[in-house]
């Protein structure tokens, strides 16, 4: 059973942990609350649907546009909504609420509440320890490390994640050091929302594709960058993992219960945060930063 | 002078060629609210089966109510349900007080309609429901006959007759297993979503599985909106399941059929799965879901003389089988039917007409129990069980059931894959 519950719970927590890295990556450098990155990752999966099915493209190639395309469309939401009001946390938050509502509401218009679906990007599954997993799943599982080790490099080793860390400790001070500010800015939202279109392009032929689908992982996400310390990518890794374990535990000690995996899980974070508010990583990153 | 009164004598006469030639284009219309969830397949189901009987009762000329052809209005009324059952309220008073219909047909979710159906009531409007399989629903006519008899349920069964098909599906499945694999006592998962109508569903399988002569393996409760099943399959094949009885109406049907045709689990899926009675199942799980099986209200079999016509049609239009909901087209042609005999619209009169139904409908024989409900069984409308075999979803059950195999009904298949795993053993 300790092998089956480890599996599961590295791939559930390497779906958290795709959407969650991108949500702090944003947070920590803007304080952009960004409540439609999860109707982002929900946009993604739309369009691979729309590549695929109406417009008869492979599903790689299919994906591969939805990145593009979702990236773009983050862009340029971030341009006309939140920039005007990026100094206002509280706003950014309720017109953020508001862009994903507006997006499900489109996808409502044009798709139906229908639930769809893609085909996987890789069909079959392997065996390892006795337990099957899906190649699909070990696709996620290899994204969602590529996805912290990839930032990470661009964060701590290039020229513009020498910027985006600037950007991020003081903006002001990075601004009349000559840094182009929005530019990092707009950089950083980029790699966030081509995070959240990842997740949506690898997670979609897993599950089913509906204009609802942003509001569960949404709920997930934000328990796990409080858990992990606001802004804190190597704090939201963590924290993916510790609530996707929790969630296989759960299942697999509580059959009758499996539906409250995510309430178990998300109780576990409430604990934690009575311990140390702040957050895992939350003081610790600050530092880093 | 005389021109005109020639001229008044030819609008006159014009005006009767036309009215005698199209008697329905004068005629005050019959306003039918159809009302349910329209965002989703269950609301387009129960529109498209409407819009299909209204067409083809307006092409026919109508409704005939005391001697005059009457057409038929169909008003599509969104409940918004699924999210909302405040909107399935406010929805229910808009048909009635604004859009002024004469009769309701459609409701999905029991919780829902049971609200909905007090606002029909205080109304006394008819309201036949095409959707809830709550028992509640019609034993409320049984209860309280005066304020509950304009509630008729027309599609789905009642859902401890729901539940009895589902054994019965689930006893040919395992028939099946035990025979062509030699397994001496099956072991069965149970997997049911976490709703309240699942829950006696639960508790009959925890009861009726060892009397069957199977072991219950284990019971998982999913979310009904849970995305990812993994966790709970391998669970449930490590349990030692040999068959998964599933009690699914929501989204999680799609990625449990999903997930377990891609990780083969040697165990086939059979019970209700809603998901897996629409065409856009087969899509939605990339053909993973082949071999589920699910009790349905409609498969492309002769059930009876219209099923088939009935089956033909709805697909050519709506590019789609009908699912249950659609069973709107069979509640719009008994209300014809009872209109037409009782030569009235007024609600007390037309119910004793209704509660007299004894017709063909695309479902079967149609006849109503004395509080309101579907009667079941042989001879009468007793669902059908589907199997998803290579894109089809074939009628697999009844077979040889009471005497009973619908025309055009196919044997069960064992997943490919489970077959080798057990041969393999």
């Amino acid at each position: 059973m300790i092998q089956e519950i480890v599996i599961n719970g590295l791939i559930n927590g390497s779906i958290y942990a795709l959407l969650a890295i991108g949500f702090s990556l944003i947070f920590g450098v803007a304080r952009v609350v960004n409540i439609a990155h999860t109707a982002l990752y929900m946009a993604a999966s739309y369009f691979i649907y729309l590549g695929f099915d109406y417009l008869g493209m492979s599903s790689l190639l299919a994906a591969l546009i939805s990145i593009l395309l979702t990236v773009a469309l983050g862009l340029v939401c971030y341009q006309l909504f939140i920039k005007p009001i990026r100094e206002h946390e509280s706003a950014v938050l309720i017109a953020t609420i508001a862009l994903a509502m507006v997006i499900q509401e489109i996808f409502l218009l044009a798709f139906g509440g229908n639930y769809l679906g893609v085909p996987p990007l890789a069909t079959g599954y392997f065996m390892l320890a006795g337990v099957k997993i899906a190649n699909q799943h070990l696709l996620v599982l290899g994204a969602a490390f590529l996805a912290l080790i990839g930032t990470w490099f661009l964060l701590m080793k290039t020229r513009i994640g020498l910027g985006i860390r600037c950007t991020a400790q003081d903006r002001e001070v990075a601004n009349l050091m000559g840094i182009n500010v929005n530019r990092e800015i707009m950089a950083a939202l980029g790699i966030s929302v081509g995070m959240a279109a990842v997740a949506g392009a690898i997670v979609a032929p897993l599950s089913v594709i509906d204009p609802h689908m942003w509001l569960h992982p949404l709920t997930m996400m934000l328990a796990i960058v409080v858990l992990g310390g606001l802004g804190s990518i190597k704090g939201s890794f963590i924290s993916s993992y510790i609530l996707g374990f929790t969630e296989a535990v759960v299942v697999f000690a509580l059959p009758m219960g499996a539906f409250l995996k995510g309430p178990i899980a998300l109780s576990i974070m409430i604990l934690v945060l009575l311990i140390r508010p702040e957050g895992l990583f939350g003081v610790s990153f600050e530092e880093e930063r | 002078m005389k021109k005109s009164c020639f001229l008044r004598g030819v609008f006159l006469a014009l005006t009767f060629c036309v009215g005698a030639c199209f008697p329905v284009w004068g005629a005050e219309p019959i306003k039918i609210g159809v009302i349910g969830p329209m965002q989703f397949t269950q609301g387009e189901g129960q529109w498209n089966g409407a819009t299909l009987a209204a067409e083809e009762i307006n092409k026919a000329g109508g409704v005939l109510v005391n001697g005059a052809k009457r057409p038929i209005e169909l008003v599509k009324v969104d409940s918004n349900e699924f999210l909302s059952i405040p909107d399935a309220t406010n929805a229910m008073e808009l048909a009635i007080s604004r859009y002024k219909v004469d009769f309701l047909v459609g409701g999905f979710r029991s919780e829902a309609v049971m609200v909905m159906q007090d606002i029909a009531m205080d109304n006394k409007k008819i309201f036949m429901g095409c959707g809830a399989a709550h028992p509640q629903l019609c034993e409320r006519v049984a209860k309280n006959y005066d304020r509950y008899k304009y509630w008729f349920r027309v599609t789905p069964i009642n859902s401890k007759f729901l539940v009895k098909v589902d054994f019965l599906v689930l006893d040919m499945v395992a028939k099946a297993m035990a025979k062509q694999l030699e397994i001496p006592k099956l072991k069965v998962a149970v997997v049911a979503e976490k709703a309240a109508w699942a829950d006696p569903i639960v508790g009959i399988a925890q009861q009726s599985l060892p009397k069957m002569g199977m072991e219950i393996a284990g019971v998982w409760r999913p979310s009904p909106t849970a995305t990812d099943t993994t966790a709970e399959l391998s669970a449930i094949q490590r349990a030692g399941a040999n068959i998964i009885f599933t009690t699914f109406s929501s989204s999680v049907g799609i990625p449990f059929a999903k997930q377990a045709g891609e990780l083969k689990i040697p165990a086939p899926l059979v019970g209700i799965n809603v998901e897996a009675q629409k065409d856009g199942f087969w899509n939605a799980t990339g053909g993973k879901g082949n071999y589920t099986v699910t009790v349905g209200t409609y498969a492309r079999v002769k059930i009876d003389d219209k099923t088939i016509p009935f089956f033909d049609k709805y697909e050519k239009q709506f590019k789609e089988a009908p699912n249950y909901t659609a069973g709107t087209y069979d509640a719009i042609s008994i209300l014809k039917h009872a209109i037409e005999k009782a030569a009235t619209l007024d609600a007390d009169k037309l119910v004793p007409f209704l509660e007299k139904t004894d017709m063909e409908v695309a479902a079967g024989r149609f006849v109503f129990t004395k509080d309101h409900d579907v009667t079941w069984g042989p001879g009468f409308i007793t669902s059908v069980g589907t199997q998803w075999q290579d894109g089809k979803n074939m009628c697999v059950w009844p077979y040889n059931w009471e005497d009973l195999t619908y025309e055009g009904t196919v044997p069960y298949k064992l997943p490919d894959w489970v077959m080798e795993y057990y041969k393999k053993k």
